[in-house]
């Protein structure tokens, strides 16, 4: 993926492996000079307000590293789930897919000069 | 003992008892309204009389809760879910059961004979109270029937009243006719997400020309579904937005959060057509 990183969640998360998950992410993205980050969550047919906190989070740490977050693949059902737990995600960007999400990111970068508007919602 | 009267009475002169029962039903609406016929009517009604012997014969003739009872009422259920999807009423259903009194009576009379007032008066009573209980597990079962015709035909209503269509490649329209509620909007967020995940869509246009009115509730379910467009990275435009709304929307102080709206349709077209990069030229 060249510049940009690739996380795919599987399984549910507890408290552990999600801080295990921010620091490996955080490392790697300094260390590869990543500028994107994609979370692939199109596995996860449940979500929990720990797990929409966690990819809020994982969102900023990216941010402030100045990478951009796109996350993708969220199931309907998900969606729904979120929504009536009042977590709207906001700052974090969404895609439908992997490849809708490379394409988003792959735009950022070149609007990078205006890199702060597109993303954010 | 006004049981075993009774029991007794409908077993020896049942022949009779149905005859002039099938009279006094032939006179009734369900054969003059033409909705059952000759030979369905008597079919039923020698069925239940049959049932009512049967069970008369053994079983307590004050309480028809019991398990001895249970041929009879599952009879009159059935009776009344039939006659619910004929188009009866509830009181001519009820009155298949209460036209059984005078041919009952009468054969109770003839059965006692001119002697014993009392004796004639209490089994009299004993098979009134009996009918008319029957005649209002009747009414019971009637109208437990037709609300559950009602409520499949809501849940059918709620299921054709938002149709989620593709207007072009990655844009989808919902329109919205009648109000919206929770359920509905339940309904409406699980059809258009999983429209959005077949289509690939990426712009989904919301037009709420047919809603009547937009007050909180509502504009809350309308944002609640815009957000979980967004979380699913598809974008939402609500168009149809009439003055009157416009007015409620700012008088409430309800916000909405940055979403496009459009005041019809074809300017919501136009838009989406524009941020998914397509144009039209006139030939």
């Amino acid at each position: 993926m060249g510049e940009f990183l690739l996380v795919t969640i599987q399984v549910d998360m507890q408290d552990q492996l999600a801080l295990r998950l921010q620091d490996d992410l955080t490392r790697a993205i300094e260390k590869k000079g990543a500028k994107g980050v994609l979370i692939d969550i199109s596995a996860l047919e449940m979500v929990d307000s720990f797990i929409g906190r966690m990819i809020a989070d994982i969102s900023a740490m990216a941010r402030i590293l100045s990478a951009k977050t796109v996350l993708v693949g969220m199931q309907p059902a998900v969606a729904i789930t979120l929504v009536e737990l009042g977590l709207s995600l906001p700052g974090v960007a969404t895609a439908l897919n992997v490849g809708r999400g490379m394409e988003l990111l792959r735009e950022s970068l070149r609007n990078s000069d205006s890199d702060d508007n597109f993303l954010e919602r | 003992m006004p049981k075993g009267i009774l029991a007794a009475t409908l077993q020896q002169r049942s022949q009779k008892i149905l005859a002039q029962w099938l009279k006094q039903l032939e006179h009734g609406a369900a054969i003059s309204k033409a909705r059952l016929s000759s030979a369905e009517l008597s079919r039923q009604a020698g069925e239940f009389l049959t049932l009512l012997t049967d069970a008369a014969q053994s079983n307590d003739i004050t309480d028809i809760s019991g398990p001895g009872w249970l041929p009879v009422r599952s009879f009159l259920e059935d009776l009344s879910r039939k006659r619910v999807l004929a188009g009866f009423s509830s009181d001519e259903t009820a009155t298949f059961i209460f036209s059984l009194k005078r041919p009952l009576f009468e054969a109770l009379q003839e059965e006692c004979g001119s002697g014993d007032i009392a004796k004639l008066s209490n089994v009299l009573w004993a098979a009134t109270e009996l009918l008319d209980k029957f005649g209002l597990h009747t009414v019971k079962a009637f109208q437990a029937s037709r609300e559950e015709v009602i409520g499949r035909q809501q849940t059918d209503l709620l299921e054709l009243s938002t149709p989620v269509v593709k207007l072009w490649d990655g844009i989808l329209a919902l329109p919205m006719i009648g109000t919206l509620d929770s359920a509905r909007t339940q309904i409406v967020m699980e059809s258009l997400l999983q429209k959005i995940v077949e289509t690939e869509s990426q712009i989904a246009i919301i037009d709420i020309t047919g809603v009547p009115t937009v007050d909180t509730l509502v504009a809350q379910h309308l944002l609640k579904t815009v957000t979980a467009l967004r979380l699913m990275g598809a974008d939402c435009i609500i168009s149809g937005v009439r003055p009157q709304i416009a007015q409620t929307i700012v008088h409430l102080g309800v916000d909405l959060q940055g979403v496009t709206t459009k005041v019809n349709l074809a300017d919501a077209l136009a838009l989406a057509l524009k941020r998914t990069g397509v144009s039209f030229t006139k030939q």
